[in-house]
């Protein structure tokens, strides 16, 4: 009984930790149908938010400390969703229609992400406000003449170089001058540490073993999220037109409905969602600029055997894909079993991490072929889902 | 009628091809007469590189730029080609060798020889499988997902978890593969020493052989019936079906095809590299190959070998000067070539390019799409013959 207990808890956990990770790749997947690949440094974005947060309550003293992950969950949706904004607005706008596209751009936007947060510093701080003065002033000032759209291209191709010259010369002569204090990175390329507060150490003890507190925490921040999203999707006027949208977007736009904020907006919680839970893995280990990385794929394959669209399907699915991993992974089943047969042996073989991953992912194929669109489809007539 | 036309065709089929085929052996020939001489030993090294990547791109042109399914898993089948060259290498265990296994294994007490490595001893078992491995993986896992009409983005998302399972499966198999730090220190192959400079060269004649083999048979799939069917496929599969045709069986083909050229690709990098390590399988490798099609040109397979070479040298240039730069240049090449430049460098050169010279020399612009019916000459002409 303590056994079974203590791995239903553990895949929960794991499950948890994954549907938090995949519930705003599914809205934003769902609704939009954008493959984000930079969903996972958005993630990472919220916890190196958290991070911050942490070291600036870390001055305020003791009684306060205790409360920076209060402050830190909204921060990080509020960076994470700014972030997604920035990316619908200037990469993805562009490619609605073309998923494989969208694909190889997020890629992309996720590099630039990466190294970013490896290299940020005051100086570039500055380089980057500088350059976009300079660049986005420029197209302004150039915006206001009648001709502008016959001129666009060639007031970019003049802006551009200029801009980025004046920066990188600035930067060059900067970073000779100042010393360190200016050039010095923010984070560095290794993992940063994000202590749990005072009240999420320790746990409940149950027999033999404990329920961590923060494990409770991330599957009770994941229960809220849950359903505030569900309510928000359901109950609220927005998510009435989100719905709409979802359904048929231009009939949508012929009512009235502003669709290119529904676009922005779905865009943001989505993006808001990926920060928090990255608030909420950064309570579980070291977060580098890699983290993003490892939950990205997992979080996808959520999405895929959940069925597009439907937020149960990525709750269900999410569970699932946790406990079997973990069942799997932790090699529960060994001990009921006979040493000398070849179960036994196909049991130690895959009774790791990494080959509980391999043996998911079989069974995730053997999955699709029984319900080619997941556990949810979308149901319908129209023959490209 | 008809058949004269057909006839007329073939005729002027022929010169081109002709063309071609004379340009490939002078290209190839300068790569492997002159190139050698003009560059130093490390230009060298690299250029023989990136010829094995280019063939891997070629694959991928195949099966994205003409099929439009974005594999994102050939790291999967590069590393195969790879470690089934490497496993027979490591075969290679002089007789007076105090144990008569591969020297890793004997670090994790493996004291029999695991029943897989058994076969890769021989060389010719080897050579066929360093094609028909990934071969016949990527048909099987090709069968399981085109089966069920998966495609598009979901393709793409399991092939990328498959590679993240390849990934774990081969790194954490210490006692198998020699887990994270792969295959290394090759010694000899067929009883030439493998890092003796002739040995190499002759690897380099190889490599451009068979880049040229398998340009010639990318051509020559897509030229015919069967490119036709795949470019089919990729702009409107619903069709293509209720045409009467059965997509899976040409979609398993070409991703079978791709993945065999992934593995020659990767069995030829290997014998440069001298190693072979789960690296290969990083997510990150899989997609940079990916953008090498994309900054040629997709469905140009021209392209493809272009854009492998132009991207990896950028990548060992940029990486040199300025190390950290590099992943910020990936990503903007990434934004680049998906916002402004779609159809890669060879698909700009045949439009942008190709209107810049007839806009000095006075003819009209290249079209697109397909102009008026009114003012189609061809159409124009048959209304003439045909309408009484």
């Amino acid at each position: 009984m303590e056994l079974f207990l203590q791995s239903l808890f553990n895949g929960l956990s794991i499950g948890s930790v994954l549907l938090i990770a995949a519930l705003g790749l599914a809205i934003v997947f769902g609704i939009m149908g954008v493959i984000n690949l930079a969903h996972g440094e958005l993630m990472m974005l919220g916890a190196y938010t958290t991070f911050v947060v942490q070291n600036v309550f870390r001055g305020f003293g003791e009684p306060w400390f205790g409360f920076y992950i209060i402050a830190a969950l909204p921060l990080a949706f509020l960076v994470a969703a700014l972030a997604g904004v920035l990316l619908e607005r200037g990469v993805i706008r562009y490619l609605y229609g073309r998923p494989l596209e969208t694909l190889l751009a997020t890629w992309g936007v996720s590099l630039i992400l990466q190294q970013l947060v490896r290299s940020i510093s005051w100086l570039m701080c500055l380089q980057i406000g500088v350059f976009c003065l300079l660049f986005f002033g420029g197209l302004w000032g150039v915006k206001r003449r009648p001709d502008f759209e016959r001129i666009r291209n060639g007031a970019i191709a003049i802006l551009l170089p200029l801009s980025a010259g004046i920066t990188l010369a600035l930067g060059a002569i900067l970073g000779k001058s100042a010393g360190l204090a200016l050039t010095q990175p923010w984070f560095g390329a290794q993992g940063v540490d994000v202590t749990a507060p005072g009240w999420l150490r320790g746990g409940i003890p149950i027999g033999t073993f404990q329920l961590p507190y923060v494990r409770l925490f991330i599957i009770a921040l994941t229960v809220v999220c849950v359903v505030g999203i569900y309510l928000f999707l359901l109950r609220s006027p927005w998510g009435l037109r989100i719905r709409a949208v979802t359904q048929n977007r231009s009939m949508s736009a012929c009512l009235g409905i502003p669709t290119q904020k529904v676009d922005a907006l779905t865009f943001a919680i989505g993006s808001g969602l990926a920060g928090i839970a990255g608030c909420a893995i950064s309570l579980l280990g070291s977060v580098g600029p890699n983290t993003g990385q490892n939950y990205i794929v997992d979080a996808f394959m959520v999405v895929v055997v959940g069925g597009v669209g439907k937020i149960i399907g990525t709750v269900v699915a999410a569970l699932a894909i946790g406990l079997v991993n973990y069942i799997i992974g932790s090699g529960i089943f060994i001990s009921m079993v006979s040493p000398d047969s070849a179960l036994f042996n196909f049991l130690t073989f895959f009774a790791t991490t990494s080959m509980a991953r391999v043996m998911v992912f079989v069974l995730i194929i053997l999955f699709l072929q029984l319900r080619p669109a997941g556990l949810f489809p979308q149901k319908g007539r129209t023959v490209d889902a | 009628m008809l058949q004269v036309q057909g006839k007329v065709n073939q005729v002027a089929k022929q010169k081109p091809r002709l063309f071609e085929l004379s340009a490939i052996g002078v290209i190839a020939l300068i790569l492997i007469a002159v190139m050698p001489l003009l560059l130093s030993d490390f230009r060298l090294d690299l250029l023989h590189r990136y010829l094995a990547l280019a063939i891997v791109a070629l694959g991928i042109d195949l099966i994205w730029g003409y099929t439009g399914l974005l594999s994102l898993g050939h790291g999967i089948f590069f590393a195969l080609g790879g470690y089934a060259i490497a496993m027979h290498i490591k075969l290679q265990i002089p007789e007076t060798a105090s144990s008569q296994l591969p020297d890793f294994m004997g670090l994790y007490g493996v004291t029999e020889l695991p029943w897989f490595w058994g076969p890769f001893s021989s060389f010719p078992f080897t050579a066929i499988a360093i094609l028909l491995i990934p071969g016949i993986l990527a048909a099987f896992l090709g069968y399981l997902v085109f089966r069920n009409r998966i495609r598009g983005v979901y393709f793409s998302i399991l092939t990328q978890a498959a590679t993240i399972v390849f990934f774990n499966f081969f790194n954490g198999q210490q006692k198998l593969f020699n887990g994270t730090n792969g295959l290394t220190d090759f010694q000899t192959l067929l009883g030439f020493p493998i890092s003796h400079p002739n040995t190499q060269y002759g690897f380099y004649v190889l490599t451009v052989i068979l880049l040229a083999g398998s340009y010639l048979l990318c051509r020559w799939l897509t030229s015919g019936r069967f490119g036709r069917l795949l470019i089919a496929i990729r702009d409107d599969e619903s069709r293509v079906r209720f045409s009467g045709y059965n997509p899976t069986g040409y979609k398993v083909l070409v991703f079978a095809i791709s993945a065999a050229l992934a593995g020659l690709g990767g069995a030829l990098f290997t014998l440069r590299a001298g190693i072979i390590s789960p690296r290969a399988m990083d997510i990150a490798f899989s997609i940079e190959m990916v953008i090498w099609v994309a900054v040629g040109g997709r469905a140009t397979l021209i392209g493809a070998i272009l854009g492998a070479l132009l991207v990896n040298y950028g990548k060992s240039f940029l990486s040199e000067q300025f190390p950290e730069i590099w992943l910020f240049f990936q990503g903007a090449l990434f934004l680049i070539v998906v916002l402004v430049l779609p159809n890669g460098i060879v698909g700009w050169l045949r439009t942008e390019a190709g209107n810049f010279f007839r806009r000095i020399t006075g003819h009209p612009r290249y079209m697109i799409t397909y102009p008026q019916l009114a003012e189609d000459p061809e159409i124009q002409r048959e209304r003439e013959t045909l309408e009484p």
